[in-house]
């Protein structure tokens, strides 16, 4: 028997009143995949990805980590909600998010951006998880910024710390949405190469991107959005070199 | 300045001000952090109460309310459990004072806490944090230095309004200065040495806001700690 997937989301929808943003989408992620999601803006990508850890209320589908499936129950404006708030917590903690405007807190310094959540959720104390976070900070390359605060630091920086605060909780999948996009041009592969790094090692990753040649190299599988569905999936040597749908290959040779 | 031996008395009235000040401090802060959670909660009812509560006591003379709970509160109480009690001066005092600062801070509280970027929550959500731990964690550290120039303000302006107890009989350094001037007719004298003491207290004060102020901002200044 092999191993539930480590996510599967099914039927995902989503609408702002009238307006329907997802309709429809379902995504597995086995362990090992990184699985890149492409498209315009407006297709949907970044709602997507924030339906998977409720950042964003669905309004319909189910969402399975590692085959638990989270609990939802609908409200009167029709968005899905959990159930049990300490479930949701606990797959979150599972869940790892990487933003595009990185969203460390200004107060804290690195170090202890890096340790709050795994103390406060994981419970581990404050010896280990600094211990764990210089680690990672040396990962990213930021070993000597321990003590500086997030203001100090460029955006490539900051990202990275980012990321170092997210693998801190040790995700079974990582969720990066458009972690480049803020970035000053000189700044992006700092973070890509970090990104490239956990695909070599087997993270599960889901990428939205706008960077093609990055994700025609590090995925496993590609998904092109186009208004809320999937328009094209499959492996980035089929979807980038050769792909079926009209609107794909516009895009792509719009985004080369 | 001649003081005629009554010294002392503005002393022991100014550590009544301070007392009746820093309690009121105290419990309006408490007051103004819980009308500022109400005012955004998703609640309706609750964002309506903080509605109430603030259009009310900003809507109020100050010394009025002083006046209202001395004399009204001895009527409610009695009301609710049918015993007698005198409230006393102090404790009229800082109801009165707590509920009008409380009511000021709810806004300055407020516009802090939509100040702080949504994503910075989203951030502490997104790695499993609970909505206290936010709260305590990232919202509430943040708080304090983007509401402390406006809290300042407000505990400048207290400090002065605890004159308005002295109308109730509580021997604050107002009402002892009264009295002194009263007793010595030297008017001018009396109500010169209270404003120096006053002035004293606002200076002293605003060198502490400031300190507390320049700590908030630690790391907001690119000092590389």
């Amino acid at each position: 028997m092999t191993s539930p997937a480590a996510l599967e989301v099914v039927d995902i929808h989503k609408r702002y009143g009238e307006h329907e943003v997802l309709r429809g989408i379902d995504l597995t992620a086995h362990d090992g995949d990184v699985i890149s999601i492409i498209g315009s803006s407006g297709s949907g990508k970044s709602t997507l990805l924030r339906c998977l850890n409720l950042l964003e209320q669905p309004s319909r589908g189910e969402i399975r980590l590692r085959g638990e499936k989270l609990d939802l129950r609908e409200d009167r404006h029709g968005d899905l909600h959990a159930v049990d708030r300490k479930q949701l917590e606990r797959m979150r903690a599972r869940i790892g998010f990487v933003f595009q405007s990185f969203n460390l807190w200004p107060h804290l310094n690195i170090v202890d951006n890096v340790t709050l959540a795994p103390m406060r959720v994981l419970g581990l104390d404050r010896r280990s998880a600094v211990e764990q976070a210089e680690a990672l900070l040396a990962r990213v390359g930021l070993a000597d910024k321990r003590n500086a605060y997030p203001g100090n630091l460029s955006g490539g920086q900051q990202q990275r710390v980012a990321i170092a605060r997210t693998l801190a909780m040790s995700p079974e999948v990582i969720l990066f949405d458009e972690p480049t996009s803020a970035l000053d041009p000189e700044l992006v592969n700092e973070v890509l190469g970090v990104m490239r790094s956990l695909a070599d090692e087997g993270r599960t990753m889901l990428i939205v991107t706008h960077e093609m040649r990055f994700a025609r190299d590090v995925s496993s599988q590609v998904m092109f959005l186009h208004q809320g569905r999937v328009e094209e999936p499959g492996p980035p040597s089929e979807v980038f070199t050769s792909p079926r749908s009209e609107r794909c290959r516009e895009f792509l040779a719009s985004h080369l | 300045m001649e003081l005629h031996g009554f010294g002392h008395l503005l002393l022991a009235g100014t550590w009544v001000t301070l007392q009746l000040a820093f309690t009121s401090l105290v419990f309006g802060l408490l007051l103004g952090l819980v009308g500022a959670a109400a005012a955004l909660s998703p609640i309706g009812p609750l964002r309506w109460a903080a509605v109430g509560y603030n259009t009310l006591m900003r809507g109020i003379p100050e010394l009025l309310l002083v006046l209202i709970i001395y004399f009204g509160a001895t009527h409610v109480i009695e009301w609710m459990t049918g015993a007698y009690v005198d409230i006393g001066a102090f404790t009229a005092g800082v109801i009165a004072l707590s509920i009008a600062f409380g009511a000021y801070a709810t806004e300055v509280f407020r516009s802090a806490m939509l100040e702080i970027p949504k994503g910075q929550r989203e951030a502490a959500m997104a790695l499993g944090m609970s909505r206290w731990d936010s709260f305590r964690y990232i919202t509430l550290p943040q708080l304090w230095r983007l509401a402390l120039p406006g809290l300042g303000n407000l505990f400048l302006v207290l400090l002065k309004d605890t004159a308005l107890v002295s109308i109730i009989g509580l021997d604050d350094l107002m009402r002892q200065a009264y009295v002194a001037a009263g007793f010595t007719k030297l008017p001018f004298t009396f109500y010169m040495a209270a404003a120096m003491i006053y002035l004293l207290l606002t200076i002293v004060s605003m060198q502490v806001i400031q300190l507390l102020e320049r700590w908030a901002n630690r790391g907001y200044r690119g000092a590389r700690a």
